[in-house]
């Protein structure tokens, strides 16, 4: 039996975005987007029975939502460590949980101090970034900026991609934020802004880059059958999973740099939903860097590959375009929640109440997620 | 006055890369090769992805290498490697058919292209590391 429409986004949650949460622990982050998204749910606390935690996210595990919330009954916890794809993967994980009849309404927190520890350090903690750790951080490489570089690059030197094809997703990204009333960035940029911007790691400058920032971000993911009293839209997860690119640890030896995990999840995903990308009417797609937007579109089968840049001109992904992309002003100018921002905005999007940026009677549309060294994650979501 | 530089981040060595960072102190690159099924693997790892087989010999590696992607490091992301931007860091096909990413040694900044020939060399980092660098093939 097909997993697709057995689970419903049912609440949602998010903090104000900032760029330093003067003292905040990211425990205390992550509860207050929970307690929002179990209020928005119409849920209480103790209606909560199962948590996946999608990040390493400080120190905090499920026990401390057990404890601070006073869960009186936790039926099921886990957590789904594919660092930026791990979002959407939690949701993934909490649909099977609901399907399965082990739990009724799954927590998934996030909750980040991203500037209190630098990226470089955070990630060779990690153990999935173990093996670059070892033969690549030694010669210089040792952040994900310089790890991914080397996939846009030859993007470009294959298919002609130019930098003014990414700085087109930066400045519409950012045009969203401007809209968002809770993103970080609000000053417009232009194209000719991102090319005066600062190398970083050649090709990505400064404004392909995603944002270290503070907040915390939640959703309530329920048993279909449990969301048919919800006061809000019920948002049904109808098609989902996870990709993993060959060479999964490191990138370098990936017979094809240009090509990532989603490329192997978005057939199954679509299929599983009965729609085809060109059905979908808005798309929040993981942008750590405006490269892994563009290549992600190609992957998911919007353009061929090799056609991305060419996709992306002329503000296509803005509001109007032929696919509006992170209509939340995503990683690069809302805030880096390790893609769960990116599933709020779906569903309100879905709902119909993503205010000035509402995609006119949005009723389908996908989330991914990116992590990792090329891990992917879909889920394609649909109001019913 | 200036700081003292912090350490470069340094490999931890286990049992299944320890002839591969013992071979680059001797200044040659190995790898590992499949005693049953003759494939050719790198990273290090314990197990042979064509036949299982976790028997392996170690060979050295011709040294030939070609362009396959590159990257230049303009921001240390880490404070060790901040006298030495920017960086080229290079990643390599090698004539064996596996890669390497390793810095770009060149004397003047060059413009790099897919394909362009590449040969390996060595940088004795202090007398227990020696990590791989790449030259540009003055036949190429």
């Amino acid at each position: 039996m097909s997993i697709s429409g057995r689970a419903a986004v049912t609440g949602i949650g998010d903090t104000d975005y900032t760029r330093d949460a003067s003292g905040r622990s990211a425990l205390m982050l992550q509860l207050e987007a929970s307690l929002k998204a179990i209020a928005d749910a119409g849920l209480r606390p103790h209606d909560i029975d199962g948590i996946v935690m999608p990040i390493p996210s400080g120190a905090s595990v499920a026990e401390d939502f057990v404890t601070n919330l006073s869960i009186p009954d936790l039926r099921y916890s886990a957590a789904t460590p594919l660092g930026g794809a791990g979002s959407v993967a939690a949701l993934q994980c909490a649909a099977m949980a609901v399907a399965s009849g082990i739990c009724r309404h799954v927590l998934l927190p996030v909750g980040r101090t991203g500037r209190t520890q630098r990226i470089g350090a955070r990630v060779q903690a990690m153990p999935q970034f173990r093996t670059v750790g070892e033969f690549e951080a030694p010669v210089g490489a040792v952040a994900p900026a310089q790890y991914y570089a080397p996939m846009a690059r030859r993007h470009m030197e294959l298919f002609g991609t130019t930098s003014r094809q990414l700085a087109e997703i930066a400045v519409t990204t950012r045009q969203h934020a401007i809209l968002n009333g809770n993103a970080r960035m609000t000053k417009p940029i232009t194209i000719e802004d991102h090319q005066a911007s600062r190398m970083i790691a050649d090709p990505l400058r400064l404004l392909d880059c995603s944002l270290e920032s503070d907040g915390g971000a939640a959703v309530i993911v329920s048993a279909a059958e449990c969301a048919r009293d919800a006061a809000k839209p019920r948002v049904l997860i109808t098609g989902m999973g996870e990709g993993h690119p060959d060479s999964p640890s490191t990138i370098t030896q990936r017979a094809d740099i240009t090509r990532l995990g989603i490329a192997k999840v978005a057939p199954r995903a679509f299929a599983m939903a009965g729609v085809a990308p060109g059905d979908i009417q808005v798309a929040e797609i993981y942008d750590c860097f405006t490269y892994i937007v563009l290549c992600q579109l190609e992957d998911l089968g919007f353009c061929p590959k090799g056609e991305g840049g060419r996709f992306v001109e002329g503000g296509a992904l803005g509001l109007g375009g032929r696919l509006p992309v992170n209509t939340h002003g995503g990683l690069l100018s809302q805030a880096h929640m390790a893609g769960m921002n990116h599933v709020v905005e779906l569903v309100r999007q879905l709902r119909g109440e993503a205010g000035q940026a509402q995609v006119p009677d949005a009723r389908l549309g996908l989330v991914t997620g990116y992590g990792d060294l090329g891990d992917g994650t879909l889920a394609i979501m649909a109001r019913e | 006055m200036s700081q003292a530089m912090p350490p470069k981040p340094r490999p931890e060595i286990t049992e299944d890369s320890r002839p591969y960072w013992d071979g680059l102190r001797q200044h040659r690159l190995l790898l590992q090769c499949c005693t049953d099924c003759g494939r050719l693997r790198h990273y290090p790892r314990p197990l042979c992805d064509a036949c299982h087989s976790f028997a392996c010999d170690w060979v050295e590696a011709c040294g030939a290498a070609h362009v396959h992607s590159w990257t230049v490091a303009h921001h240390a992301f880490h404070p060790a490697f901040r006298n030495e931007l920017p960086t080229v860091l290079v990643t390599a096909d090698l004539a064996e058919g596996v890669r390497l990413l390793a810095p770009l040694q060149t004397e003047a900044p060059v413009t790099l292209q897919l394909g362009q020939r590449l040969q390996v060399g060595y940088w004795d980092v202090d007398p227990s590391l020696t990590v791989p660098v790449l030259r540009l093939d003055e036949n190429g």
